[in-house]
């Protein structure tokens, strides 16, 4: 048969690959469970810290607003553990372009801005895990706290985090090594004892200094619902600011990294 | 042929880096027209521009000036369309995936999840589709590198030194994938500093260097430039060209003030019979530039023992 096709006219351009990509979500998550690091870092970690810290009984019962001492130290790991999720998750692509993985994307129609998305979300997934296996610990050792109040400040917790991934991202895409959260970890914790979410801090110096702490407005925000005060407008003020900056510094890195040079 | 028409349309390419050293044309001033069905070798020695220019083909590079058509369309738009694909040299794969997660998630991108079957099939990962990537072979990295390339039925292939630290065995089998591939049709450009590569596998080749194609070809041609000599001498009796022709082993003819210059591979055989019975004086052998660009390239051997044993080197390993 020699029918002649009519010619198909050309398109201008193809058609845009969608951001949303489910397959890539799926097999990111999976990679998130197969690394043991990640798995120990935002699911083990947190819980642990919370055991040690939260569980003393000389003042875990303590009243404290909406609860007792024990739920303000399961929150604070909640946002800490939330925190390691996102930003180690961002930070996932510095060891993905060192090991040649971004250029290979490059070569598909897959777009920039939704291997980005795919990153963010499926570290926000993993966060979330680690804000729910950290109060789940938390409940079943003696923390209380008004239902409300629980679920409130695991929803910021986890909500906020979202800065830390793009904290993660400019980070990832500054820092070329491919051990990038080795050198996170340590800022990560050094970020929580200074912004007051691991010991809250009382007057002084370091009060002053901790305000301007990327850790500060989080803590304050997460933690409000229990304490049932409403936060002060710094900690708007600083969560904002510090989100601003850290998406400004991923977009600008980013923008360069995918410039076709 | 017009440019929409050819797989590969590459005009008046230049490329330049600035280094600590100064400033390097890493291409410089390079025209290609590949047409479709073609398999073609990019050979060179490195720092030739093979890899900078399958960079501009494949838009992860722009051009200083010049311009490159892939299909008929912009690099970027061809790759988003999946009309081209490429296997490069290293690095790319995720090494906590297994072979077919990796394809998996690639065919995503391309909407072609049907064709991960045949994929793994055609590159022959069958018994390693299940392995984490990171527990494969080089060989088998580079075959599902392949198969990451087969997977929105290209029209053009581009290799970048595909064969890299693999094996005898593994080059081997790593080829024949290719070649039954090319044989449906194909249009595949790969770049290797192996001649035997070039040579058993390509259709054409073409030979970088310095960032300019300096040969162009099929393989038997490019071999006869490449191994050859010229013999020039003075001549007491004038012959013609054709009577110069007719000589033992010459392939071109050149008349240059009164002396002949003849292009030859088998310069001594040439040489005696020109002074003793055509009455030659003043003769020379010289050879040409670009062999010993070409034999720099294609042997780890040193310029001078490589000369002696070029033609044999390259008929005995195919």
């Amino acid at each position: 048969m020699t029918t002649t096709h009519p010619p198909v006219p050309a398109l201008a351009t193809a058609p845009r690959a969608s951001l949303w990509q489910p397959v890539y979500l799926r097999t990111e998550l999976r990679r998130l469970v197969r690394n043991r690091r990640t798995v120990i870092f935002t699911l083990v970690m947190p819980p642990v810290f919370f055991l040690l810290f939260g569980t003393q009984s000389s003042y875990g019962t303590q009243s404290v607003g909406n609860g007792n001492v024990t739920a303000y130290v399961m929150i604070s790991m909640a946002l800490y553990g939330a925190m390691l999720a996102t930003t180690s998750g961002g930070a996932g692509v510095s060891v993905e372009r060192a090991q040649g993985w971004s250029r290979q994307l490059r070569l598909t129609p897959l777009r920039p801005a939704a291997y980005v998305l795919t990153k963010v979300v499926s570290a926000l997934v993993f966060a979330l895990a680690s804000v729910l296996v950290t109060c789940a610990v938390g409940l079943a050792s003696g923390a209380q706290i008004s239902a409300s109040a629980l679920v409130l400040g695991a929803l910021v917790a986890w909500v906020g985090s979202a800065v830390f991934a793009a904290f993660g991202l400019f980070m990832g895409y500054l820092l070329p090594a491919e051990n990038v959260m080795q050198i996170l970890g340590p800022v990560l914790a050094l970020l929580a004892f200074a912004g007051g979410l691991f010991v809250p801090i009382d007057g002084g110096v370091f009060a002053t200094i901790a305000k301007f702490i990327p850790t500060y407005g989080l803590a304050e925000l997460t933690r409000s619902p229990l304490l049932g005060t409403s936060p002060s407008a710094w900690a708007y003020i600083n969560v904002i600011g510090w989100g601003a900056v850290f998406v400004a510094g991923a977009a600008w890195r980013f923008r360069r990294d995918t410039a076709r040079v | 042929m017009t440019t929409d028409d050819l797989a590969l349309d590459l005009r008046g390419l230049h490329k330049s880096f600035s280094t600590p050293a100064g400033t390097v044309r890493a291409v410089d001033g390079l025209d290609l027209a590949v047409r479709p069905g073609e398999v073609v070798a990019f050979l060179g020695p490195n720092g030739a521009g093979k890899t900078t220019t399958i960079d501009m083909v494949l838009g992860l590079a722009v051009p200083d000036s010049g311009t490159v058509r892939v299909l008929g369309h912009e690099p970027s738009e061809a790759i988003a369309r999946g009309r081209v694909s490429a296997v490069m040299q290293t690095g790319g794969l995720l090494k906590d995936l297994t072979v077919r997660e990796t394809l998996d998630l690639m065919a995503s991108f391309y909407g072609t999840s049907a064709a991960v079957g045949l994929a793994i099939e055609r590159a022959g990962l069958a018994d390693a589709a299940d392995r984490r990537v990171g527990s494969c072979s080089g060989g088998q990295q580079q075959r599902l590198r392949f198969a990451l390339a087969l997977l929105p039925d290209p029209d053009l292939l581009i290799l970048d030194e595909p064969t890299t630290g693999m094996d005898v065995a593994g080059r081997r089998d790593f080829w024949n994938a290719i070649r039954a591939d090319a044989a449906q049709g194909r249009t595949i450009l790969f770049a290797t500093h192996y001649l035997e590569e070039a040579d058993a596998y390509a259709d054409r080749i073409v030979l970088l260097s310095r960032g300019r194609v300096v040969a162009d070809g099929t393989a038997a041609q490019v071999r006869a430039v490449a191994s050859g000599r010229v013999v020039s001498a003075v001549l007491d009796a004038p012959m013609t060209v054709a009577e110069l022709s007719a000589l033992p082993g010459v392939d071109r003819v050149e008349h240059r003030g009164d002396r002949v210059q003849l292009h030859t591979r088998t310069s001594d055989a040439l040489a005696r019979v020109l002074l003793s019975t055509a009455g030659a004086h003043d003769l020379e052998i010289t050879s040409l530039g670009l062999e010993e660009a070409f034999l720099t390239l294609t042997s780890d051997v040193p310029v001078l023992a490589a000369a002696e044993s070029a033609a044999v080197t390259t008929g005995s390993l195919r």
